[in-house]
């Protein structure tokens, strides 16, 4: 059997598979990469040939026009591809639309990046898909045991319970424009909520690609076409830079709210100033990433992306070899 | 509990005082009687119970969790209630249900140190992480949600329909979990009687005075008094109870043992709390080293004095005296000062005068230490609770100025999140620029734009929410008095900083030196 190490290795520009002679998410251009969702620290511009699902295609093109790849091979879920003797496979990640798991196999030995992934239910992707494997590559934004997200059906009715509470002024909502803005829209109207949502102009064209997906976002309008004192009682999705920008001003009364996984710990919603943090996370929480390595009980598991301390030391409790890969280049703040 | 857990999670992150009022009267509309009494009681520091100590919650934390793994998450959330509020592994299948703030109320109250481990992990295992987060606020003591005893009064009052006022005169005389108050403030029930001896009575405050209405206003119908730098007080006492309350209605009569063991009489006294040796009031900084303290060694009582200048009495024995016109009551205070000498108070003098333009020559130069400016206030008076208009004001002197150089500028909170608003400024020694204050308001809303617009195209260094800026801009800084403080780099601090003008006409060259406002410490 291939040793692990040989199929996938960490390098400065990324994981890399010699004898696919390909990168995963890598974080400078390369020749030939496999990318596992469009969020930018992932998703990056300038290589040659890009392989992804199509939906993070679209996405990339979206993001970076001309600079998305010269090549660019769309891959399904589940569909199989041979790159030089590679079996390379792409699997739902649960993150956000087009995300996905890269399984690698050969001789035997298949590893699983994990890319960025979530296990709860999200109405705006496919749910993540546990693939067994030898080696789970697992990412760990909220890898230490004081992230647990509740449940998103409670925080998005405490933000319905504030609009209802403060009803003259606007709730304006921090959200990520990739994910995260999509799935609180439509998790606001799962709850029932079919008022128009006003969108910061930052948000509109990833929410317009989502629809061009097939994903039910509502009635959307721009803060930009409204007059100040119509957007009293409503709802404003803006980027989280813009939460306490000069933007704000042409909102009434904002009350500023912001929607991450970061808002668990009460010092980083402080930071962001909010009067209104919303756990709401598109990527695994403590309780979610322990639970996946117990579920695929992989021989080794390798930490990247993250707080990688406190998972290795969580699975080599459970007698898994584990190590953490300290790759650079990917920052925690889409989260 | 989980009601209360969400009010103090949203309170916590909650900067306006309207936007508090607003969900402190939902819960209160929301919430059954006992918790709600209870969350006022825990909201207005009416509890009393066991508190648990830091260490037991470690422990019990430390049978649960992994050290290493708690470590790595004490680390990165550094606040220990909220730590194990997060990492506390609950079983999957809770045996009991959450217990309600009643419950935990009622439970700590009664429980003996060593049942205080088992109640805390059940109650763990049975709430959710706000829920957790809150119980051990709760527990040990520290709710700190930026909500004072008033506020809370005041948000009660607001869910009745009642005066805060009203509120606070009855308040003494009830306990947690308050069904007489919710009971009134719902129209279910009667206005709870006011008690007798050592309650609060609500106080009477002045109008700040506009010296343009002085001329259309009789003389010889208002007495003058100094209006003295301490903290305004009452002192209720009869049957044996004494209580010294500030302004709001707190009780703060722990920290003066010295002055209130003394007191044998049965009265209800308004009154400033003063540092007093050999008969003259000590700087304001006297005074603060007394202040906020629940015991006070002997060494402090010794080295700071206090006692309390009266300028009105509303009750002697259990004659009430407020409806009284203020020259009554005023003849009724000399006479019952003058048969009794109590110690540890003096009477607050009156100020005799003529015309305006005399008094305003009194204010100028007070011929004593330790005054503010003056109080004018009707003869015919009767001592109402609240501000109204009219017949007290307060003619405080002049405020000193300084021109300062912006050095610093911090976010706003709430409406003024968009805007630098806070602002650190500082004067000069040699060539170097001394912080010595911040303020954050006394500008118009146009002036907050433009100083706004300012800091962010002279920002030159940015630390999270504060932006440095160059040194170009002088504001003219009003202040009521200089203090010496650790807390500056400068060694000083002003009382009372705002801003009063803009010069942006004056380079920061010619701000002022800190020479000038060496000169007006206290007995300098
Ligand atoms: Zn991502
Ligand atoms: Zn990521």
């Amino acid at each position: 059997m291939l040793r692990p190490e040989d199929l996938l290795r960490p390098t400065p520009a990324g994981l890399y598979c010699p004898p696919g002679d390909f990168h995963i998410d890598p974080v400078r251009p390369v020749a030939r990469a496999i990318v596992t969702h469009g969020h930018a620290d992932h998703a990056r511009p300038g290589h040659g040939a890009v392989l992804a699902t199509p939906a993070t295609l679209d996405i990339m093109a979206l993001r970076m026009g001309d600079e998305a790849g010269r090549e660019r091979q769309p891959l399904d879920y589940g569909e199989r591809l041979d790159l030089n003797g590679v079996d390379v496979r792409l699997a739902p990640a649960g993150h956000v639309l087009g995300s996905a798991q890269v399984a690698v196999e050969r001789d035997g030995c298949r590893i699983v990046v994990s890319g960025d992934y979530k296990r709860r239910p999200d109405p705006t992707c496919p749910a993540f898909e546990p693939v067994p494997c030898d080696v789970f590559v697992s990412e760990a934004t909220f890898a230490l045991p004081v992230f647990r997200h509740p449940p998103d059906a409670d925080e998005i009715a405490k933000l319905l319970a504030s609009m209802r509470l403060f009803p003259e002024r606007c709730h304006l909502l921090g959200v990520y424009a990739l994910g995260k803005a999509q799935r609180v829209l439509a998790l606001l109207r799962q709850a029932g909520y079919d008022a128009p949502i006003y969108l910061h102009g930052a948000l509109t064209a990833m929410c317009d690609l989502y629809r061009r997906h097939g994903i039910d976002l509502g009635e959307l309008r721009l803060v930009a076409d409204t007059d100040k004192a119509d957007l009293a009682g409503r709802l404003v999705l803006a980027p989280p830079s813009a939460l306490q920008d000069r933007w704000t001003r042409r909102l009434p009364d904002p009350l500023p709210a912001f929607a991450s996984g970061w808002m668990g710990v009460r010092a980083r919603a402080r930071q962001r100033a909010v009067e209104l943090p919303l756990i709401i996370s598109d990527h695994a929480d403590w309780d979610e990433l322990t639970a996946t390595t117990d579920e695929l009980a992989p021989a080794e598991i390798w930490v990247t992306h993250g707080r990688e301390e406190a998972l290795v030391h969580y699975a080599r409790g459970r007698g898994q070899r584990a190590r953490a890969l300290a790759l650079v280049g990917y920052d925690e703040d889409a989260a | 509990m989980k009601a209360f857990a969400g009010l103090l999670d949203r309170l916590s992150f909650q900067p306006q005082r309207l936007g508090k009022l607003r969900l402190i009267e939902d819960y209160f509309a929301a919430t059954p009687d006992p918790d709600r009494g209870y969350a006022l009681a825990a909201m207005t520091r009416g509890l009393t119970f066991r508190h648990a100590k830091p260490a037991l919650i470690r422990g019990l934390v430390a049978e649960r969790v992994d050290p290493v793994l708690f470590e790595l998450s004490y680390d990165y959330v550094g606040d220990l209630a909220e730590t194990v509020a997060l990492i506390w592994p609950a079983p999957a299948d809770a045996a009991a249900p959450p217990p309600s703030l009643a419950e935990v109320v009622t439970r700590l109250r009664d429980a003996g140190k060593a049942e205080l481990p088992g109640l805390l992990a059940g109650w763990l295992d049975a709430l959710d992480v706000t829920g957790r987060w809150a119980l051990i606020k709760l527990m040990t003591g520290g709710l700190r949600i930026g909500v004072s005893a008033r506020l809370a009064k005041t948000a009660f009052a607001g869910f009745g329909g009642l005066s805060v006022d009203e509120v606070e005169e009855v308040w003494h005389g009830q306990a947690p979990p308050y069904a007489a108050l919710f009971a009134w403030a719902e129209g279910r029930g009667d206005r709870p009687a006011v008690r007798a001896a050592g309650g609060f009575r609500p106080v009477m405050l002045a109008q700040p005075l506009d010296e343009a209405e002085l001329s259309g206003l009789d003389p010889s119908a208002y007495l003058a008094e100094w209006k003295w730098d301490g903290i305004r007080v009452q002192l209720s006492a009869g049957d044996g109870v004494v209580r010294l309350y500030s302004r709001t209605g707190e009780d703060i009569g722990g920290g003066f043992p010295d002055l209130l063991s003394a007191v044998d009489f049965g009265a209800v006294l308004d009154g400033e709390l003063l540092v007093i040796r050999d008969h003259a009031v000590a700087p304001f900084a006297d005074l603060q080293k007394r202040l906020n303290r629940k015991t006070v060694s002997g060494k402090l009582q010794r080295e700071f004095p206090v006692g309390v200048r009266l300028y009105d009495i509303l009750f002697d024995a259990g004659d009430d005296l407020r409806e009284r016109p203020l020259g009554d009551r005023r003849n009724r205070l000399e006479a019952w000062f003058a048969a009794r000498r109590p110690a540890g108070f003096d009477l607050s003098p009156l100020v005799p005068f003529d015309d305006w333009p005399a008094l305003a020559d009194l204010r100028r130069a007070p011929p004593v230490d330790g005054v503010e400016g003056l109080m004018l206030k009707r003869r015919d008076s009767a001592y109402v609770a609240g501000r109204p208009k009219g017949p007290w004001f307060k003619w405080k002197r002049d405020p000193l100025l300084a021109d300062a150089v912006l050095m610093y500028a911090q976010r706003g909170h709430g409406k003024r999140s968009s805007y630098y608003s806070d602002y650190t400024f500082g004067v000069w020694r040699g060539n170097e620029l001394v912080p010595v204050g911040k303020a954050y308001f006394g500008f118009t809303d146009a002036e907050l734009v433009e100083l706004d617009r300012w800091v962010r195209n002279h920002t030159t260094n940015r630390f999270g929410p504060v932006r440095e800026v160059s040194r170009g801009l002088v504001l003219e800084v009003a202040f009521d008095g200089v203090q010496r403080s650790g807390r500056h780099k400068s060694g000083l601090a002003l009382r009372f900083p705002r801003i009063s003008r803009i010069r942006w006409d004056k380079p920061a060259a010619e701000a002022d030196v800190i020479e000038a406002l060496l000169s007006h410490l206290p007995g300098a």
